[in-house]
């Protein structure tokens, strides 16, 4: 099948790969990077992180960013989206990109209004007193 | 043998004189429709997920301390590392499985056949390696008390400054409830196994070691389990019900039972994903040795069968986050 070809430069062109191969071990060395970042952040927790930021810990947002950054590279390289018609690419991203993050945004927010007035709202929760 | 079944069945199910939609191989395309829908079922089970952890935001379990063992290392509290090396043997399955089918597009059959054992050798490892993390979380490790609305109190040493299990401070009294077995008495009936440590025990030892007091479920501003006051931990405990060892689909030592529920559910649901993955890389690998593909001239099953491993591996990234590092 002479009509695999693939695009071999990741970061915007910045790294250039010879063959397919290449790219998949330098692909597998920027996502072990990014594990172990995550992991060190994990252990270390350096304290400037435990700040909240739009809700959540500035440590959690920089983990769920590189987790998008690691989903990226894992569909784009190691399922080979980046070589395939730009129809192809919006049919598959463009329903979870579009459906994740409302899913997302209404049942958070619904979880936190559910936390508030448990708070907040009731008098008592624990039943059991009575 | 029919030879319609080995002969080319390159693009014949798109029909239409080799055209192919979006330059995609029909079952390509239709793996890639599977995948789209199982992505958006894995995010609904982790929206569930932090649904139910806004909802309790400020008693969830802490991961730390719930995932912290690390095999042949007893007692060493190693958070993440177990977890992080899974990750890190499922991505490298990835890469073994995308070298498999690059193997593919230039028709080696015995790369093919390597690369795809690496594979399921990565993907059994992963799997095992998920079944002794659910060992140690079923299995649990320092015990607690339900009480009688449900909340879970575990033991905290003030002099030692660090959680005590409840088989270290217990008074071991001489028992003689013995299990119900169905082979006694009414034959249908039988009951689950007895604690080990009963609750009297455990409140007998708490009253006689005045350095023992109980963690609540609740976090400080830190991210920390409040600790109580030994005044406040005996009028807690005042309305124990229970002994917790471990964690099941009802209750867990560790805290709200959900967690466990959901780690079990998604953890399950995908760990069961890896397995049926390994067991279809086992099928795509007896072919390939068999020689089916080189015949079919080309390896588009192993390019399939890549696609929905790359998609756990995937899944398993995002499983990674949510329950073990945010």
């Amino acid at each position: 099948m002479a009509k695999h070809e693939h695009k071999l430069e990741i970061f915007r062109g910045y790294l250039k790969f010879k063959s397919n191969v290449q790219k998949i071990w330098g692909v597998l060395i920027f996502l072990s990077i990014v594990t172990a970042i995550e992991v060190a952040l994990g252990i270390l927790k350096p304290p400037v992180l435990m700040n909240y930021f739009l809700g959540l810990k500035l440590i959690n947002w920089i983990f769920i960013i590189l987790t998008i950054v690691k989903a990226y590279y894992i569909t784009w390289d190691f399922m080979h989206v980046r070589d395939e018609k730009p129809f192809l690419k919006n049919t598959i991203i463009l329903p979870l990109l579009i459906l994740i993050p409302f899913l997302l945004f209404i049942l958070l927010w619904e979880g936190s209004y559910i936390f508030d007035v448990m708070l907040d709202g009731l008098k008592e929760w624990d039943f059991d007193i009575y | 043998m029919q030879a319609s079944s080995l002969s080319k069945t390159k693009n014949t199910s798109w029909g239409g004189g080799g055209m192919q939609p979006l330059d995609a191989a029909y079952g390509k395309l239709m793996m890639w429709f599977f995948i789209v829908s199982d992505a958006l079922t894995f995010s609904g089970f982790l929206v569930a997920y932090g649904f139910s952890r806004f909802k309790n935001i400020d008693s969830w379990p802490i991961a730390d301390e719930v995932f912290h063992h690390f095999p042949f290392l007893h007692g060493v509290d190693a958070p993440m590392y177990y977890v992080a090396l899974m990750t890190f043997i499922l991505i490298f399955s990835s890469v073994t499985m995308v070298l498999a089918v690059d193997a593919g597009h230039n028709n080696d059959k015995n790369k093919v056949a390597f690369y795809m054992l690496l594979t399921i050798i990565g993907g059994a490892v992963f799997v095992g390696s998920q079944a002794w993390e659910w060992k140690n979380f079923i299995k649990g490790e320092y015990g607690a008390v339900e009480i009688q609305n449900g909340e879970i109190l575990q033991f905290y040493d003030i002099k030692k400054d660090k959680r005590i299990p409840i088989d270290d401070f217990a008074l071991l009294q001489s028992q003689e409830r013995i299990t119900h077995d169905d082979n006694v008495g009414i034959w249908y009936q039988s009951e689950a196994n007895l604690p080990e440590i009963t609750l009297s025990e455990v409140m007998e030892g708490f009253k006689t070691n005045s350095a023992i007091t109980v963690r609540i479920e609740k976090l400080d501003e830190k991210g920390q389990k409040i600790i109580l006051s030994r005044e406040d931990a005996e009028d807690k405990l005042s309305s124990a019900t229970r002994v917790v060892k471990g964690a099941n689909l009802i209750r867990n030592e560790y805290g709200n039972p959900l967690f466990a529920d959901f780690f079990f559910f998604i953890t399950g649901f995908h760990g069961f994903h890896v397995f049926s993955g390994v067991v279809i890389n086992i099928i795509i690998f007896i072919n390939v040795l068999l020689g089916t593909y080189e015949r079919r001239g080309h390896y588009d099953m192993v390019e399939k069968v890549g696609l929905y491993w790359h998609f756990v591996d995937l899944v398993w990234v995002f499983v990674f986050t949510f329950f073990y590092l945010v």
